[in-house]
């Protein structure tokens, strides 16, 4: 298949390389073009650019409940811009919402939650948004962002209570893909703290609160030590039947003490 | 550069500066510099880029002058029409989401990056950061331009929460000055508002060497030419 290829497109590598339209064939592009321009002389233009980003937001379901964390810092750039952001928001008392990605683009998916919690007290039926409900919406917006070309370049995790209690976790990003699971990490710590914690994930049971904090503790431990896009400060967001609510800032624990006995490179 | 090449008329006019606001008890100090650059061109060499949106709010501007300029003067028109239809004047947190409306919805179109500072009845002196992007978050002591780069280590390290007034105000000089030192497109005077429940003042400060507007050619020191060695 690969030898045989007289028409010089490029095979798909990876999955879902395919649906890359943008790509120039012969060019190995993972990356979105600078703007998406439509020609003509009243042609639009899209820039293609986060600007203000946050790093990784990590999800962990366990027994009773969800828990959620998420560093302090907002970026420009490489510049460690805001120190003291929150990026997990409790929307109502069943719904934890942990942004990652453009924040300017994470405060107006916020203002347009609150928006539609209004909307639902309107009714005056005292039913408040559930976490899958309000996932399923948050795919449709951002699958119907990017089919218009012109994405909220946004990573979501969102959980909390669903109906009759039972924990829910999802994570949505900017192509408006979703999926559901015990754990959830977008950024960089999908690929530093999901292999451990799936590991660590008794075949049996779910976690229990303590494991799940535990797993969480670690994980921004890891991501302060191997991101570079992170501060040593994190929120943490918790929804059980006892309460919910955001707690923090916490500090991660360090340890350099194996530095001191590295010499030569 | 030529005068007649294509080039010299093409840069856009940009505000590359260096702007800052901080908190105190009493209000909001703000500071700016006054270089207003094309390119290598200084277009206006003692601009004013703390800018009255309404009678106790300023915005501090840095980006594209053009983008800046019509986004101030098209927030001041929304809170003046505001202040008809509540019969109050705009607070603060108002102002900042007018400016955070236009920098978010035009994002892709605008080059602004907007510091809002002032003072109302009910939270008292606050400043508000809108960078490039549209984001808004309220920070009590923020700098931004492209001269900030170089005097976010000194901010960090000399800023304490408890400042008076003058304090403030020597303070935001300091900065800005040390900007000014290493950024080509931050220069001229350092501009400075001061907000409180009682109105606004308004001061200038000289960034030669002996603090005075006008100053006299002089020669330096005279070079050493001794022949004697250490």
């Amino acid at each position: 298949m690969w030898s045989s290829n007289i028409y010089r497109f490029r095979q798909p590598l990876w999955p879902g390389d395919a649906y890359d339209f943008n790509a120039d064939p012969l060019q190995h592009t993972h990356k979105l073009p600078l703007e998406y321009t439509t020609p003509g002389p009243f042609g639009t233009k899209h820039s293609t650019a986060a600007i203000t980003t946050g790093s990784s937001v990590i999800g962990i379901r366990f027994d009773k409940g969800v828990m959620m964390a998420a560093d302090t810092l907002v970026s420009y750039g490489s510049l460690a811009r805001y120190q003291n952001m929150e990026r997990i928001f409790m929307i109502n008392n069943n719904i934890l919402f942990g942004g990652c990605g453009d924040f300017a683009d994470i405060q107006s998916i916020i203002r347009g939650i609150e928006q539609k919690i209004v909307e639902d007290q309107c009714n005056g039926d005292d039913i408040e948004m559930k976490p899958k409900a309000l996932g399923q919406w948050m795919t449709r917006v951002l699958y119907d962002r990017r089919t218009q070309m012109n994405p909220l370049l946004v990573d979501v995790v969102l959980g909390g209570l669903d109906v009759q209690g039972k924990p829910y976790l999802a994570n949505v990003d900017l192509r408006g893909r979703s999926h559901d699971d015990f754990v959830i990490a977008t950024g960089f710590a999908r690929h530093l703290t999901i292999p451990f914690i799936r590991s660590a994930k008794p075949k049996d049971r779910d976690f229990n609160m303590d494991e799940a904090h535990e797993m969480i503790k670690r994980s921004m431990q890891i991501l302060y030590y191997r991101d570079t896009r992170n501060n040593s400060q994190y929120t943490l967001g918790v929804c059980s039947p006892k309460n919910c609510g955001i707690e923090g800032p916490y500090q991660v624990a360090e340890n350099w003490s194996y530095a001191a006995g590295i010499k030569g490179y | 550069m030529s005068y007649f090449c294509r080039e010299y008329h093409d840069i856009p006019v940009s505000t590359g500066t260096t702007i800052m606001a901080l908190e105190y008890a009493h209000g909001v100090v703000l500071g700016a510099d006054s270089r207003t650059s094309a390119g290598s061109y200084v277009a206006n060499r003692a601009s004013d880029k703390l800018t009255e949106v309404a009678d106790r709010i300023y915005c501090c501007r840095s980006g594209s002058a053009a983008d800046t300029q019509a986004v101030a003067d098209l927030v001041s028109h929304s809170l003046n029409y505001h202040q008809y239809q509540f019969g109050r004047p705009p607070t603060v947190w108002e102002a900042a989401c007018d400016f955070r409306h236009l920098c978010y919805t035009y994002r892709n179109n605008l080059l602004a990056g907007i510091i809002v500072a002032g003072y109302d009845d009910k939270k008292g002196g606050q400043v508000y950061s809108i960078p490039l992007g549209g984001m808004l978050v309220r920070e009590p002591c923020t700098i931004g331009g492209s001269g900030s780069s170089y005097i976010f280590g000194y901010v960090h390290d000399q800023y304490r929460p408890d400042f008076s007034k003058e304090q403030c105000v020597a303070f935001i000089r300091k900065c800005i000055q040390l900007a000014i030192h290493h950024d080509g497109s931050s220069g001229g005077v350092i501009r400075i508002a001061i907000i409180t429940a009682d109105g606004v003042e308004r001061r200038v400060y000289f960034n030669t060497e002996t603090g005075q507007p006008v100053t006299k050619h002089k020669k330096l020191t005279e070079l050493d030419t001794s022949e004697e060695s250490d």
